[in-house]
């Protein structure tokens, strides 16, 4: 009934999606096993992608080729670029997307990729011969057989939801929960453990009153996520946010259910989000603050749900009740369904190389939550790395890893593969140490060129790339060739409080203030203009960064040349470690399960020491 | 102690030749047994760690040598390991016996720097620390060795330590700041992160004024004695050495102008630069010569002792040295000779210059001479518990973290964006890191195990 395929993917949430479609776009033949064809690329927390961070990681996973930027680009509801105000390290795009129309681009898009086939059914076990991954078990006692298998399994694996004093199994509201592959996996030597996560009830629209919040508009200009032309709504479409507080009367009430919180009640084993935490966890955890800030978010366009962000809860239903009414524009509030908390497996991922494939069965890759992430983005960036790889294995061919200093995606894995974590792991852009080199803007210029080389990225993305490169070398050119003539420019900068200029100045210098942008200033010199018009948008945009931003991207590779002396001393594969017995016990039991492949990584194994690390790098050299 | 290393080294710890007594350090597994064989007269896996015994040293019966031995059991010992060290008669013939002795029982002869080594990678002491240990071996004065010991114990590393952990707390105000900007998080106190920078300033600041004191200590100071013809300059010259005509050398350079007298006041060495032109009376005067030799010549100096016979001098010529040598930005010292040629009326109408006067002739006051010298030469670092940087390495990155700070505190100045100035506060910590051995590279290895002699 099934052929053998070359890449099984288990779970098609936004990793699972991602990893069927990087290995099918690279010539596997993937089979996508999903335990209901109804829900592919659920949004099951917020209906939105991107922010601080995580925007950054949509770009890159749409630099590489993967769908996640194209998709939320042709189903956002409002477009916003965050931190405008900041370096352009903090840009970050985020949008607000309509949930359904959001999943059905998905499908979509999976439904248009060649090599992509379709199978609902729960996996049960994995068919492991010789310490190899070769197939699953279904449900339904189908054996199919494949040369890689890729697990994404979200909060699905024994999941549990709770509400107040009630638990009942489930991976999301009204779906069941998948059994079996935890209990398999460690039976074989795994370590798993517990993680928790939560979401806020979802509310009729109908029953608010707008005039009590401050309403949260989208941009202006909608820039959107992927660097492909893609089909988004024009501005002036975009539906508003809006944003209110809870106050003392809502923190009072939802005390009063602590006592039933499953959270406190110590029914709840897993570790929650500390990033993304619970009303409940915020009012324990912040008591001095009288209110926090809640995000009233549209569903869609065609819907009145509401996500009420911020306010993610597992007390009793008629506690959430009682308590979200009190919240200003919520006094006749209609709930649709009541927040919840669920618990699900996950394996902690320092069993993993940096290819995301387990140390202990080859073949087998995790992604997504199951390695203990939080996000959509987080998650589809891995199902990205663990559906190119999965491919790459089948092929044998080197794994494809991003380096810290390349991208999030590389930040990410290596957090993971080197720290594990046992709380849900969010990005921020401080984990990124090279954060100023690792911009929204910069993506396909960083990441393109690899992925089009392993064959994923498409010939258009690569020749959007060198267009771009061009042009950016062009632009700067030209920036510091034209000569700015003060009784020109004086005008523009006197009308944004800038010195007025005595002198001529070349136009790369005035670009170095910090309130000046290119697109104004070229509206005050004609010639600059004429210059410039045949550059697109996204070119200026990319060159006015480098030049005004020179001095501190340089300072930034200066230290990333500074720490190469640690990133590129590889450690031997199969390194003895128990030689060394000048090595603290600590590092020693985590260099021997971690393994790491360079002294860098070694060195940010949490509980290694700097003098650990100075010994390995010692003995090393001698 | 089980350590890392199957083999036993052995080597010569004091330097080789004739002395009073030679010591020879054992590290190893093997040093017990091994010594045990030699000493008879106590049973060594017997005796509690830490301890002296004397008796001989034999081998087939014969007396080799009658030694101490020191017992350290590690990982209570310089390397971590079992250490024994054998005080033995300074005799080269002894010594190299001895070192036969143990080599034909396995024990191998270290390689330079490869006790420390031993020791760094037993966890004993950080780079800092061995880098201290290279330091110490090297030291030739007093102060130098007491520097090299407060480096040795920590003493640098642990105040740049704070200044990092400051750096560290702000650094993650301000990434929270970004990083939850669209929650309403508190913005980071720019004001106490302002006198946080300028408290590090000060700390840096104070420990690069300390290389110089550092230096000096390593170094030595370049001291300059200038004045007209018949100030009494090579007079001064003799009343300085004399009275320390047993620690004085005459090194002769290639060429007759860098011909020095070192000088030892309190520990630290100063060379008394260009001596030559004054014993050999040549017209060495700052009009004789013309401004552009003079200036030369202060600019290599580190203090300028412009030297005047008060009964002849007058206050314009005074006046006009003073702002060459500021010209020139040399440290002075104003010195007036010949004050027994003064009756004491005029002596007092000199009271309120900050002179210091002396009458070479006599060797009068060239205590308190010398006591300036080393006052001008400490100043702005303290001697005593305070660290005081002794290594280029350190300065090298110290002066980093100065630049980063004064990026950082532009930055505020400006009130750039978070992003950019956690940026510099990266950049900060990563040198003060390199400093402190937080952050590790290769050079710096290379730098440190480079400089040890066998034996350490």
């Amino acid at each position: 009934m099934f052929q053998e395929y070359d890449v099984i993917v288990v779970g098609a949430g936004h990793a699972g999606c991602e990893a069927a479609a990087a290995a099918a776009n690279m010539g596997s033949k993937v089979l996508l096993i999903t335990m209901n064809m109804q829900t592919i690329a659920q949004m099951s927390c917020n209906p939105a992608m991107g922010g601080i961070a995580k925007g950054q990681i949509i770009r890159e996973i749409d630099a590489l080729g993967g769908y996640s930027g194209l998709v939320s680009d042709e189903s956002m509801i409002q477009f916003r670029m965050l931190n405008k105000s900041k370096g352009p390290a903090m840009w970050s795009p985020r949008s607000q997307n309509d949930r359904m129309l959001f999943a059905g681009k998905w499908r979509e898009r999976l439904e248009q990729t060649p090599n992509v086939d379709f199978y609902q059914d729960m996996v049960k076990s994995l068919i492991i011969k010789n310490g190899k991954a070769s197939g699953v078990l279904t449900g339904m006692d189908h054996e199919i057989r494949s040369k890689s298998v890729v697990v994404t399994s979200g909060t699905f694996l024994n999941g549990i939801i709770h509400i107040g004093e009630k638990k009942f199994g489930g991976g999301r509201v009204a779906e069941k929960a998948a059994i079996g592959i935890t209990e398999q996996l460690v039976s074989l030597g795994f370590e798993s453990d517990r993680l928790k996560t939560g979401t806020p009830p979802r509310i009729d629209g109908r029953s608010l009153d707008y005039s009590k919040m401050e309403e949260q508009k989208g941009d202006d200009e909608i820039v959107g996520f992927s660097y492909l032309p893609s089909n988004k709504i024009s501005a002036s479409a975009q539906r508003s946010c809006y944003i209110t507080y809870t106050n003392q009367t809502v923190h009072d009430i939802l005390k009063t259910g602590f006592d039933r919180s499953p959270m406190y009640t110590g029914r709840i084993e897993g570790t929650g989000p500390r990033y993304c935490p619970s009303i409940e966890d915020k009012i324990n955890r912040f008591a001095d603050r009288d209110r926090h800030q809640i995000f009233v978010e549209p569903e869609g366009f065609n819907t009145v749900e509401i996500y009420v962000n911020g306010f993610s809860t597992s007390l009793p239903e008629e506690v959430q009740y009682e308590a979200i009414r009190n919240i200003p524009g919520f006094e006749s509030v209609k709930v649709f369904r009541p927040g919840y908390a669920i618990e699900y497996d996950y394996f902690p991922p320092t069993q993993l190389t940096h290819s995301l494939e387990t140390k202990l069965i080859s073949n087998l890759f995790f992604a997504g939550q199951i390695n203990g992430t939080t996000g959509y983005e987080e998650a589809a960036c891995q199902g990205l790395i663990a559906g190119m790889n999965a491919h790459l294995k089948t092929k044998n061919e080197a794994p494809f890893i991003l380096k810290r200093n390349e991208a999030y995606i590389g930040v990410l894995v290596d957090d993971l593969i080197s720290k594990g974590t046992d709380e849900p792991y969010r990005m921020f852009t401080s984990r990124a140490e090279y954060r100023t080199l690792l911009r929204q803007d910069n993506a396909d210029l960083r990441l393109t060129e690899m992925s089009y080389r392993l064959g994923l990225a498409s010939q258009q993305r690569m020749d959007a790339v060198v267009e771009k490169r061009n042009g950016v070398e062009s632009i700067k050119k030209i920036l510091n060739t034209v000569i700015i003539d003060p009784a020109a420019v004086n005008p523009y900068l006197e009308s944004i409080n800038s010195t007025i200029l005595t002198e001529k100045q070349k136009a790369n210098k005035i670009i170095l203030r910090p309130n000046i942008d290119l697109t104004s200033l070229m509206e005050f010199i004609p010639g600059l203009k004429n210059e410039l018009h045949p550059y697109s948008p996204e070119s200026l945009m990319q060159a006015e960064i480098q030049v005004k931003y020179e001095r501190y991207i340089e300072k930034e590779q200066d230290l990333v040349q500074r720490m190469s002396s640690l990133e590129d001393l590889a450690i031997p594969d199969n390194f003895n470690y128990e030689k060394i017995a000048a090595l603290s016990n600590e590092a020693l039991q985590k260099f021997k399960k971690i393994q790491p492949r360079t002294l860098g990584q070694a060195s940010r194994i949490s509980g290694v020491n700097p003098s650990d690390v100075q010994i390995l790098m010692v003995y090393m050299g001698r | 102690m089980q350590t890392g290393w199957k083999d036993t080294i052995a080597a010569l710890a004091t330097p080789p030749g004739v002395g009073a007594i030679g010591v020879i350090r054992v590290s190893g597994k093997d040093s017990f047994p091994v010594i045990n064989q030699l000493f008879p007269s106590k049973d060594l896996e017997e005796v509690p760690s830490h301890t002296l015994h004397v008796g001989h040293l034999k081998e087939d019966n014969e007396v080799i040598d009658e030694v101490v031995l020191a017992i350290f059991r590690g990982p209570k010992s310089y390397t971590g390991e079992d250490v024994i060290e054998i005080s033995c008669h300074g005799s080269f013939f002894i010594q190299q016996q001895i070192l036969n002795i143990l080599t034909s029982k396995g024990i191998r002869i270290a390689k330079p720097g490869e006790f420390t080594l031993r020791a760094f990678l037993n966890g004993k002491m950080d780079l800092a620390q061995a880098e201290a240990v290279a330091d110490l071996i090297a030291s030739n004065t007093e102060a130098s060795r007491r520097t090299a010991i407060q480096n040795l114990r920590g003493g640098f590393s642990n105040a740049l330590q704070q200044v990092r952990d400051e750096m560290l707390s702000f650094s993650a105000l301000i990434e929270l700041e970004l990083d939850f900007s669209q929650e309403d998080v508190e913005f980071a106190d720019r004001t106490r992160f302002y006198e946080l920078l300028k408290t590090a300033e000060e700390k840096v600041q104070h420990l690069l004024y300390s290389f110089k004191l550092g230096n000096v200590i390593k170094n030595g100071v370049q001291v300059a004695i200038v004045g007209k013809p018949n100030a009494g300059k090579s007079t001064l010259l003799n009343a300085l050495l004399n009275e320390d005509r047993a620690i004085v050398s005459d090194i002769a350079g290639t060429t007759r102008d860098t011909i020095e007298e070192q000088l030892n006041i309190n520990g630290i060495l100063f060379r008394l630069v260009d001596t030559a032109g004054i014993r050999e009376h040549t017209d060495d005067v700052i009009e004789a010569l013309g401004v552009e030799r003079s200036m030369e010549k202060m600019k290599h100096a580190d203090i300028v002792i412009y030297l005047f016979d008060i009964s002849t001098i007058t206050s314009e010529e005074i006046h006009s040295a003073i702002k060459q040598f500021k010209k020139a930005g040399s440290k002075y010292l104003l010195v007036a000779n010949k004050t027994d040629r003064l009756s004491a009326e005029e002596h007092a109408s000199w009271k309120n210059f900050p002179v210091v006067f002396i009458s070479a002739s006599r060797g009068e006051n060239i205590n308190e001479l010398k006591q300036s010298l080393f006052e001008m030469s400490v100043e702005n670092s303290l001697l005593g518990n305070d660290v005081i940087i002794t290594n280029a390495r350190h300065v090298d990155a110290l002066n980093k973290v100065q630049e980063s700070i004064s990026e950082i505190k532009a930055g505020l100045d400006n009130s750039v964006p978070g992003d950019l100035l956690a940026l510099d506060i990266r950049r900060c910590l990563h040198f003060l890191g390199e400093i402190t051995g937080t952050i590790t590279n290769e050079d710096q290895l290379d730098y440190i195990f480079s400089k040890f002699c066998i034996g350490k």
